[in-house]
């Protein structure tokens, strides 16, 4: 029973970790836009802040409405346990793999969507509306990036994944890089960040995440942000545990594990910095021009698996 | 999966390989001129750090005369006039409108899937590990010409022209390791003389029809006047 102690474990400090995450990133941008901002640890703060707060609720709101938040936020947590943040070869990822994960994400997604919906008012359909547009054109892209993983190691699990690209750690994969630019470009539509969302306006005209839990408030609102930001979390681990492999810890000893921890840390702070620099010198862009953006991503995919297929297999 | 067993070198050729064809993707989709010959720099750099990789790994020295040809004609010289002709002719600002983006992305990633399977008995020749390359360079040429069949204005034709040029010179140095050394001064010769006669042409048919914009050049002038 130790890996699925490991694996609580796991899993409790990614959802402890997002918060950070998300801090940091705003924290690096405004220092970056030469703002004072709020340390790195506001989030938590405002998490606190929203699960003391009462819950607002209106009447025509349906038990959609209501179970949403949890919903939402148990199952991005579910998809949390299956990505490997500190160890490999956890319970977890042996039950799911990465095809499992992608629809982790779209089941939260489809309530998201539903709650966005649910009570009526004009923005939360709008916010639905471009929340699907955007996911239905960002999957495919998502899962051509993780098909070209896939067909490098023969695998879709998470945790074979790491463990053959360890075996052979100074290998050049060519597809990689693309199929690390989809991804990258996909993260950041999904996780609703510049330039396609922005996560810290309440703009009628452009906002999509924001515009769909608009209605919530107190711990449901809490909920639905700390679920935002564990995506952003989950994100950005796949990203880095996947193309930057090393450090993983392969053996469940406490030296591995502290190991593990600062170089995962490391690596999220520095893609954190990387963040939260595209997002200080790009403009968001507008919505007609995302399915573009999207198309790039898509195309980077595309072209992984082409130069996978061409390059790499003899 | 015998890519494992390859040399740091041809890893990294390969490696240079994808990111030529990327460049030539960026070709395709970049409407502003000033980037567009920027970016066609990069797939000369790209080009040029492929052909010193060959030379060093192979041993074959004159390819590093080539690699400088390449450098010194592809990096610097063709970019900077074609710059030189943007600014002088005044279109630097301007941004070509090309019909229906994606869809000729996806039909450049067709036509890299097209050359893969076009490639697939020609590569059976060659005994070098790096002949996977064929089918890459092949691909670049085929985007060079859909380039060319999708833009409108003489530049970005030009352009298309010249990423082809550097496909075929992509294919004789990462397949074969390079063609005789009197071809490849041959070719720098012609892409040196083209280069220049593009630009006179440029000015020709901008002061003949006030454009840049070759389908006017379908129109017969006695009939619209």
């Amino acid at each position: 029973m130790n890996g699925w102690v490991i694996a609580i474990i796991q899993t409790a400090l990614m959802a402890a970790g997002a918060p950070f995450l998300t801090g940091w990133v705003k924290w690096v941008k405004c220092k970056l836009q030469c703002r004072q901002g709020p340390p790195p640890w506001q989030p938590y703060r405002d998490l606190a802040k929203l699960f003391r707060k009462e819950v607002v609720i209106s009447d025509k709101a349906s038990v959609i409405f209501r179970i949403s938040p949890y919903l939402i936020f148990s199952v991005t947590a579910l998809a949390g346990s299956i990505v490997p943040l500190l160890a490999v070869g956890l319970p977890t990822s042996a039950i799911a793999d990465v095809i499992v994960l992608v629809g982790f994400f779209a089941l939260a997604r489809f309530f998201l969507a539903l709650a966005g919906m649910d009570i009526g008012t004009a923005f939360g359909g709008m916010g639905s509306s471009r929340e699907v547009t955007i996911s239905s054109l960002a999957e495919p892209a998502m899962l051509l990036a993780v098909f070209t993983l896939a067909m490098t190691v023969s695998s879709t699990n998470l945790a074979t994944m790491i463990y053959r690209l360890l075996d052979f750690p100074f290998q050049l994969y060519p597809s990689f890089i693309f199929a690390g630019l989809g991804l990258l470009l996909v993260a950041v539509a999904e996780c609703g960040r510049i330039p396609v969302d922005n996560p810290a306006t309440h703009l009628e005209l452009t906002m999509v995440h924001e515009a769909m839990i608009l209605e919530y408030s107190g711990r449901h609102l809490a909920l639905m942000e700390w679920a935002a930001m564990l995506k952003l979390m989950i994100y950005g681990v796949l990203i880095a545990n996947l193309f930057v492999p090393w450090g993983v810890a392969l053996e469940y000893t406490a030296y591995d594990f502290a190991v593990a921890m600062v170089t995962i840390t490391a690596k999220l702070l520095v893609l954190g910095i990387v963040l939260a620099v595209s997002e200080t010198s790009l403009a968001k862009m507008r919505l007609f021009r995302v399915p573009q953006f999207l198309g790039l991503a898509f195309i980077l995919s595309l072209l992984g698996m082409l130069s996978h297929v061409i390059l790499e297999v003899r | 999966m015998q890519l494992i067993s390859l040399p740091v070198s041809e890893q990294l050729i390969l490696t240079l390989a994808a990111l030529i064809l990327f460049t030539s993707f960026l070709l395709l989709a970049q409407t502003r001129l000033v980037t567009l010959i920027h970016t066609f720099a990069l797939q000369g750099g790209l080009l040029f750090l492929t052909t010193v990789l060959v030379a060093i790994a192979s041993g074959r020295h004159h390819l590093l005369i080539s690699a400088a040809l390449t450098l010194g004609l592809k990096v610097f010289f063709i970019p900077w006039q074609l710059r030189l002709l943007v600014v002088r002719l005044d279109i630097r600002r301007e941004v070509e409108v090309v019909g229906n983006a994606s869809l000729i992305m996806i039909g450049a990633g067709a036509l890299t899937l097209f050359s893969y399977y076009v490639a697939l008995p020609i590569r059976e020749l060659s005994l070098l590990s790096t002949r996977n390359t064929i089918a890459i360079s092949l691909a670049v040429i085929l985007i060079g010409m859909l380039m060319i069949i999708t833009r409108r204005k003489a530049v970005t034709q030009v352009i298309g022209f010249m990423s082809m040029e550097n496909g075929l010179m992509f294919a004789a140095v990462a397949a074969t390791h390079g063609m005789p050394m009197v071809v490849e001064l041959g070719v720098a010769l012609d892409v040196l003389v083209a280069a220049i006669l593009f630009g006179i042409f440029f000015f020709h048919i901008r002061s003949e029809f006030g454009s840049l914009d070759v389908d006017r050049l379908n129109r017969l002038n006695e009939v619209d006047r």
